[in-house]
């Protein structure tokens, strides 16, 4: 019999489960790993090396190459493990979030001082609120994420 | 004999730590959000237990994905601040209290909560900013603390209604422990946020506020909610506020006495990406036979 998952049908989310948690074990371990200075600077001295030394997935690799966190996400990563590479590139929750609904920083920041996105159309996947697929990216879609500016 | 004496809920919000530690919080962004502190931290100087079980749950930083306990009780003489990423908070040592807490462990294992015991653990922002809202900045912590976690980060968390119940066991066992200490129960957490995904942002202030009312006044039944209202109400980072149900439970009316009286009630959105909830209950001293 199928596990009960009755949170399938919230838009824009991904809820952290037992499946995913199994998925994303070594891309959160990874992710883990960049609590630790020394690790952190051998993955920003070769990133790619550094990943390979992980058995992760091609497209968790990716997702973390290209800091795209909903990729992420989707490849099993939980944010709480994520933010560690946001720490590493010196970012702030917030701004990781943004980086998530292709708001920029500045845009995603007025969001929540305005009370935050409203939950009106954001409850079920097919309403038209904004966290729908339809109205994705939000925003200007600037990136919010630019690892060059490190 | 030991007793609660109040239950005091509260977000946890790590910028709020970065806030205190770079001394911003008369900035206009977090003036509102920290006046709405100042009556608790007046309340919690007249009113320090003698120890505090902080309800709080760890991110990603005791436990990685190698272990992942439901419930874990802190029973170390003490547990430094952990260094998240950004560096430790500059917040005193946390003092445990570690008869206590065995205690606590011993009781409500043969109530059939089968807790994980910590002897050693690092405390994330989880449990440093709930201290520093109530308390902060002082050179020591006022009282030991008791450190106990709850698991949040993996789906399936536990229900609402369990953590209800282990709130009750919690309060049996201090009311069993032999020493006449006053013990408060804070939960932490919440309220209505969530950090993923195009829905990242979320916040519902008419459900908080609701979740307060029912928190104050039908506890039972909030404990009835399923996981996925909170998922859907208050996004996927607002299921944290099961772990306020765990300090509701232990309070006197849960167990057929006395409802506690409201202290303070204070509401705010936003910090950072999170809605900030805080309530303080305190037990009324008459405690009626049941």
């Amino acid at each position: 019999m199928p596990l009960d998952k009755p949170y399938l049908d919230i838009p824009g989310t991904t809820i952290f489960d037992a499946e995913q948690s199994r998925r994303g074990y070594a891309l959160n371990q990874f992710c883990m790993s960049l609590m630790k200075a020394e690790n952190r600077a051998r993955f920003k001295a070769n990133e790619r090396a550094y990943l390979d030394e992980w058995p992760m997935t091609g497209a968790q690799k990716q997702a973390v190459l290209e800091r795209d966190l909903n990729a992420a996400i989707a490849e099993g990563g939980n944010i709480y493990f994520l933010a560690k590479i946001g720490a590493t590139d010196g970012k702030s929750f917030l701004q990781m979030a943004a980086s998530m609904t292709g708001m920029s920083e500045e845009e995603y920041r007025e969001m929540m001082v305005k009370g935050g996105r409203s939950i009106e159309g954001n409850r079920v996947i097919g309403e038209d609120g904004s966290a729908q697929a339809h109205r994705q990216p939000q925003g200007s879609g600037k990136p919010t994420w630019d690892r060059r500016r490190r | 004999m030991a007793r609660i004496t109040a239950s005091v809920y509260t977000s946890h919000v790590p910028l709020i730590g970065v806030a205190i530690d770079l001394g911003k919080t008369e900035e206009p962004y977090w003036k509102p959000l920290f006046a709405g502190y100042e009556p608790s931290r007046r309340w919690f100087a007249a009113n320090t237990p003698d120890v505090i079980v902080l309800v709080y749950n760890d991110h990603a930083t005791a436990f990685s994905m190698d272990m992942i306990p439901t419930f874990a009780i802190g029973t170390a003489a003490a547990f430094q601040p952990a260094d998240e990423g950004w560096g430790p908070r500059p917040v005193p040592t946390i003092v445990g209290h570690p008869e206590l807490a065995s205690h606590i462990a011993q009781s409500v294992i043969q109530d059939d909560f089968d807790l994980t015991i910590a002897n050693k653990l690092e405390v994330d922002h989880g449990l440093t900013v709930p201290l520093s809202l109530m308390c902060g900045q002082p050179r020591a912590w006022p009282c030991p603390v008791i450190p106990f976690l709850v698991n949040v980060l993996q789906y399936p968390v536990p229900s609402g209604r369990r953590c209800f119940q282990l709130g009750k066991a919690i309060r049996k066992a201090v009311a069993r422990y032999d020493k006449p200490l006053k013990v408060q129960i804070w939960g932490t957490g919440g309220m209505s946020h969530q950090l993923q995904g195009p829905r990242a942002g979320l916040i519902n202030r008419e459900w908080d506020n609701r979740f307060l009312d029912r928190l104050i006044d039908h506890p039972a039944a909030l404990a009835q909610v399923p996981h996925v209202e909170y998922v859907r109400e208050a996004g996927s980072e607002g299921i944290e506020l099961v772990m306020w149900l765990i300090a509701r439970g232990a309070a006197a009316d849960a167990a057929g006495g006395p409802k506690p009286r409201i202290v303070h009630r204070h509401y705010h959105v936003p910090a950072s990406n999170t809605a900030v909830g805080h309530l303080i209950l305190e037990e009324q001293l008459e405690e009626q036979p049941s």
